[in-house]
């Protein structure tokens, strides 16, 4: 067991696990956060997908002890209070959220991709998205949230 | 009795009151009902679960497989390095009641007890308080077995060498005629033959299977569950556990994902889960992870359609001889259903006055199929359309004409002699197709340009329709119970056992409730899925839900302000606070205030399941797709670059959840013709991972054009007709048409992958090129 | 999830010394582990057969991308991340640029290192055919200090290579000379992101006056190990580009590689694609008008 100090949407914390737990599992099961999903366990579905120290991760991939002071990044954290982000008051109104089970990772990887690219191209969008495997909506409409955030302008900066 | 325009077909049935046109909810496009929670991530799944204080005490449960595809067990050996005092060990001596999972049959036992049919079928289940420590128990239980032959293919199940399934390997088998197909052959201008086959797919949603239950002499089993019918895993439950009905409870959590998968597979695990609780005397969560799923959980059928016809010299259908063959694994699950959709949607959206189909569901030794999205009809569909343009091919007459010359119209039968008396728009449908894909114009460029370019391109389409809900009494025998609640906390509640996992049931029929209600879409919600609950409003399959369910929810409206106008002095227009207040003044007089429906099935539907005749469906939607697809002569690798979708689905309810299951059937297609192929090895899956088993992602679907025409039905909820499965229909024959439009090349199996195109450029078959006899 | 983490030991050291000292000290002993893009999916799987692990992640002495005139130099924890952002790598190094982005998603690549790829041996991988075009050379180290080879010497068969049980690789250097060259790379997947590759081409080249001055081509998916095909090189160079100079390369590369049939694909299929990539290759060295 290793005591791990790390920030989670802005909030210092400390878990005791042991080193190689998945920062997935930390996350669900010590954490309560399980907005992350696991739908593969190998990195290929992005239904894991967080930010750790402003880079898009697989926390499925990531051993605990790799995530010593790292500050991470949750779909649990992109709302503020009862405001939603851009995206996701974009996902919900352009339908990008069918069964739901893949937002929280695309909603982290879309908020990855606009914070370096504010006005996206759309193959811009499929690459930024190509990571995170959606079964229900072929995509479209996801693109279309996406697109129609970058529209919304304003601060589409991840905030904790 | 023609009634050509929809106008006045709609006038026709002057029964229900509900059919103006004009709607302020219904039609319009309503945030998703559960949406704020899916984009907050707050949803919870039921791997999200237990929450805070619920399930105390709970463990986790793992299943023990077979590795073989069929043999008898031997002896079972439990390696004595693992401290099994620790966990709780179940096997089929451990069921109360029968092992079998009672779907439509009861041959497919809940735990193996002395004979393995297929790989990765249960023999034991293991619950340990550590859901770490169970993967290595699992490896550390090594079964002996006696094996038996296998037989792994439709092929090999035909010749009957090996029987593996009641006396013939047949689960089932329809015969269908209509007039005199032998009189047809020596008089036809051209006959054309041809074989299909298409191959297993996985749902692949992106949330496994899981379930958590309990168990009490109190109380009985209770479990909650990623599911799409309820009442399916009710039923099953009170057979595995020999209790009554109020004794078995189920509840739908939020569901990631199902497409079928989660139609009849869920049965099982809840029965596992439930019988590790019952010994265990504690809650016990099964979560399946990927590879699991992907190699003990059912699969698409797999198909080999046989089509011989005749045509005249203006290439019109005079004789449809047609044999189906389904592989549906070695249970009978749903096969006899999904072999039925097969055979009703084998000739395709087409007239032909003489039709012979067999169709046959064989038997093998692999884990068994279930149903999936389509259920039959993408296979059938797969060869028809496929067939068709053999058809003009040879007879070089075009595509689009071909269909032309045989569209079904209003008033024609159909080959179980159904005769369409709806409007039927397919002329309109494919003209619209053709147009909004540039078609002629483009096979003309692209014609011009493939010879001088390593990518090649081409068009190709299909027309077909979809059997909206049940066939022929399903519905009838389904006996669908369903309707509103106005609990005291002034929120309407929709009753239904009907699930939502994706697809906007949640949505929809609070659109229909807030409709019918003449309130507002906030003011209503619906009622947890939980049997203890809600009504059996039927399984959320066969895209019913909106047009049957629907229905019943939009009835139940009315006869919930009827009787408030009655028995509460609700006003002839009134507020919603009125209206609450009306619902007040009732439920302090009758207790509660509930306004419940049962199913009613349309006038003029007989369907004679002996004589395979009558009307199959209460209605159909109608489609025309054109595939745009480029062939990479360097990679052998043909990629959709546009795929327009035109369909005719009645009204539809809420245009982006239509766009969107139209979009999601679309991409998975494609997935199903070009990227996603099950990899059996002696009947186990090798390719059971994300990484090896292909869909498309982000950067492989093409862009995908939606169209919608409306011609509402008049027993559908305000006019719906089913949505969900019919995209899945088109998209493969559209763009294998259409790679042999761009490659000159004919292939007639699925999934297509480039090394299979490969094959044929290295070695083109000899009679490429259909010969028309 | 069939991996239990309690079954395995990770430490993590303070600086490259400590891990080399620890790597030292007990050889064999200890698994290296940086992004963990390829141990933690064994993990997941249960069949990570490390029962020690030391963390590479974050080790700042491995992770670097050094500009000098005549080379720059990768460190081996460098990310596919960090290299598709260099300018200078996109500059000077174009292929490995686009290898980087072929790496698996953007969330792969923000952890996925050079030298995990490297290590992790599979004849699959996206950065050696470019490194190998580019001729790289990789420096090892350990406690015994530092040693350079040819990258294409690395590499001695199936998940074979010459990294000793107490070395990491600590560098990647790649020569800045190919600027002026001729370079192509294309991968071929089973779709157009997250896909292993099937067969994959890289190669550099310099054409004066229609005639093949140098060339370097490398492959993946052909062989056991990711390899340079220098018998077909040799069929190549001093040639004049057109139709049987084209022929006869296809024909030494038939025969040099040796692909397999596997989950993903076939040898046949591997075979002519490598082929034809080939030939796309040589077609865009010389415009149409010469091939006659």
């Amino acid at each position: 067991m290793s005591l791990i100090p790390l920030t989670v949407n802005g909030r210092p914390t400390q878990v005791a696990a042991p080193p190689m737990k998945r920062l997935l599992d930390v996350l669900r099961e010590d954490l309560g956060l399980t907005g992350a999903k696991e739908g593969c366990g190998e990195g290929e579905c992005g239904s894991c997908s967080i930010r750790m120290n402003g880079e898009l991760v697989n926390s499925c991939l990531v051993p605990i002890l790799q995530a010593d002071g790292a500050s991470i990044q949750t779909v649990e954290g992109l709302a503020i209070d009862a405001e939603l982000h851009p995206l996701q008051k974009a996902f919900l109104e352009c339908g990008g959220a069918q069964c739901g089970i893949c937002t929280p990772g695309m909603l982290m990887a879309a908020t990855h991709l606009l914070e370096s690219n504010p006005r996206p191209t759309l193959d811009q969008i499929r690459e930024g998205l190509a990571g995170n495997l959606c079964r229900c909506t072929g995509f479209v409409k996801i693109f279309d949230s996406v697109a129609a955030a970058a529209a919304m302008g304003g601060n589409l900066k991840y905030a904790r | 009795m023609l009634t050509p325009n929809p106008q006045d077909f709609l006038e026709t049935m002057s029964d229900s009151p509900t059919h103006r046109p004009q709607t302020r909810i219904v039609g319009t496009p309503q945030i998703r009902k559960e949406g704020v929670d899916k984009v907050l991530g707050r949803a919870k799944y039921i791997d999200d679960l237990p929450g805070e204080g619920a399930h105390e005490g709970m463990w986790h449960g793992a299943t023990v497989r077979s590795a073989i595809p069929r043999g008898r067990i031997r002896a079972i050996h439990f390696n004595p390095r693992i401290p099994w005092s620790e966990f709780v060990i179940v096997s089929a001596t451990d069921i109360p009641g029968e092992n079998h999972i009672a779907m439509i049959g009861a041959d497919q036992p809940c735990l193996v007890s002395e004979q393995v049919n297929h790989c990765d079928e249960p023999i034991l289940l293991l619950a340990h308080p550590d859901k770490r420590r169970l993967p290595e128990a699992v490896a550390a239980i090594r079964i002996e077995y006696d094996p038996l032959p296998a037989v792994l293919s439709i092929e090999a199940s035909e010749t009957l060498q090996e029987i593996v399934w009641g006396n013939d390997n047949i689960f089932k088998q329809y015969h269908l005629e209509k007039g005199n197909v032998d009189e047809v052959w020596a008089s036809a201008a051209h006959i054309v033959e041809g074989e299909y086959s298409t191959g297993a797919q996985e749902h692949l949603y992106i949330e496994n299977n899981g379930m958590i239950a309990e168990y009490s002499e109190e109380t009985g089993i209770t479990v909650w569950g990623s599911l799409q019918c309820p009442y399916y895993v009710h039923k099953s439950l009170m057979s595995v556990f020999a209790l009554p009905a109020d004794q078995v409870r189920v509840i739908q959590v939020e569901t990631g994902g199902a497409f079928g998968g989660k139609e009849d597979y869920p049965s099982i695990i809840a029965s596992h889960a439930g019988l590790l609780a019952m010994k265990a005397k504690r809650p016990i969560k099964i979560v399946y992870d990927r590879t699991e799923d992907l190699a003990a959980t059912t699969k698409r059928h797999p198909s080999r359609t046989r089509h011989r016809t005749a045509v005249d010299g203006n290439g019109k259908l005079l004789a449809m001889e047609i044999d189906i063959a389904l592989d549906g694994g070695a249970y009978a699950t749903l096969s006899s259903t999904v072999l039925s959709r097969a055979t009703l949607h084998a000739t395709g959206p087409y007239v032909c006055p003489n039709v012979r189909i067999s169709s046959k569901a064989w038997a093998t030794s692999t884990v068994p199929c279930g149903a999936f999205r389509g259920f039959g009809a993408p296979q059938s569909i797969f060869a028809i359309e496929r067939h068709m343009d053999k058809i003009a091919l040879a007879l070089s007459i075009t595509p689009d004409e071909i269909r032309r010359r045989n569209f079904l119209h209003t008033g024609d039968t159909t080959a179980t002699e159904q005769r369409m008396n709806e409007p039927i728009i397919l002329d309109t449908l494919l003209e619209r197709a053709l147009k909004e894909s540039d078609y002629h114009a483009k096979r003309k460029l692209f014609a011009g340009q493939n010879s001088r370019s390593p990518v090649k391109r081409g068009l190709g389409l299909a027309a077909f329709y979809h059997g909206a809900g049940f066939t022929g009494s399903g519905e009838r025998y389904l006996n669908s119970l369903a309707g509103i609640d106005v609990p005291a906390n002034n929120k309407v509640r929709v009753l239904v056992a009907n699930t939502e996992f994706g697809q906007g049931t949640h949505t929809i029929l609070c659109q229909i409730a807030a409709e019918s209600l003449n309130l507002s879409y906030d003011d209503v919600e619906v009622a947890p899925c939980d049997t203890n609950v809600v009504p059996n409003s039927g399984p959320t399959v066969a895209s019913r839900t909106s047009m049957v369910v629907g229905r019943l929810i939009e009835r139940s409206g009315h006869q919930l302000v009827s009787m408030l106008r009655e028995r509460a002095s609700l006003p002839e227009t009134y507020s919603a606070p009125e209206f609450f207040a009306a619902c007040d003044r009732y439920r302090n007089r009758q207790g509660k205030v509930e306004s419940l429906c049962r199913y009613e099935a349309p006038p003029n539907i007989y369907w004679d399941d002996k004589q395979y005749r009558g009307e199959a469906y209460p209605t159909f939607a109608w489609a025309v797709y054109v595939a745009e697809v480029a062939f990479d002569s360097v990679t052998y690798s043909a990629e959709v670059t546009n795929l327009y979708a035109v369909q005719e689905v009645g009204r539809v309810l809420n245009p982006t959840l239509a766009a969107g299951q139209i979009e999601g059937g679309v991409a998975q297609a494609i997935g199903y013709a070009l990227y996603e192929k099950v990899l059996l090895n002696n009947g186990h899956m090798v390719n059971n991972q994300m990484t090896n088993y292909i869909m498309p992602t982000a950067a492989d679907v093409p862009p995908i054009h939606v169209f919608f025409e409306e011609i509402p039905f008049a027993y559908g909820a305000y006019g719906a007709k089913g949505i969900g499965e019919l995209p899945h229909d088109g998209p493969a024959p559209a763009i294998l048409n259409a790679i042999q439009d761009a490659t000159g090349h004919s292939f007639t199996a699925i999934p297509l992958l480039p090394e299979d195109i490969f094959l044929r450029f290295l070695a083109p078959t000899p009679n490429e090129e259909p010969v028309a006899q | 999830m069939r991996g239990n983490p309690e079954s395995h030991e990770l430490i993590g050291a303070p600086n490259l010394s400590a891990v080399l000292a620890q790597l030292s000290a007990a050889p064999g002993q200890w698994t290296p582990i940086a992004g963990g893009t390829e141990l933690m999916v064994a993990h997941a799987a249960g069949r990570l057969n490390a029962p020690k692990l030391i963390s590479l992640w974050g080790l700042s002495e491995l992770n670097f991308v050094r500009i000098a005139d005549n080379a720059i130099s990768i460190g081996g924890g460098a990310t596919f991340g960090q290299i598709r952002k260099n300018a200078v790598i996109e500059t000077d190094f174009p292929l490995l640029s686009k290898a980087a982005s072929w790496i698996g998603s953007i969330a792969n690549q923000s952890r996925a290192t050079i030298a995990g790829n490297i290590v992790n041996g599979s004849p699959a991988a996206d950065a050696p055919p470019a490194l190998l075009v580019y001729d790289a050379e990789i420096e090892l180290i350990s406690v015994r200090g530092a040693r350079r080879l040819p990258y294409a010497d690395f590499h001695l068969g199936y998940k074979r290579s010459v990294l000793q049980p107490d070395e990491l690789v600590l560098a990647l250097h790649l020569p800045r000379r190919f600027s002026t060259h001729r370079q192509y790379l294309r991968k071929v997947g089973t779709r157009k992101a997250m896909a292993i590759t099937k067969a994959a081409l890289a190669a550099t080249a310099i054409v004066e006056d229609g005639v093949i001055a140098e060339i370097r081509l490398a492959a993946a998916s052909v062989a056991e190990r990711p390899v340079r095909l220098f018998a077909t090189e040799a069929s190549l160079i001093g040639k004049r580009i057109n139709a049987s100079t084209i022929q006869s390369a296809r024909d030494a590369l038939l025969s040099e590689v040796r692909p397999i049939d596997d989950i993903r694909s076939t040898a046949q299929y591997r075979k002519q694609v490598a082929a034809n990539l080939l030939e796309e290759f040589i077609h865009e060295l010389s415009p149409e008008p010469s091939l006659a």
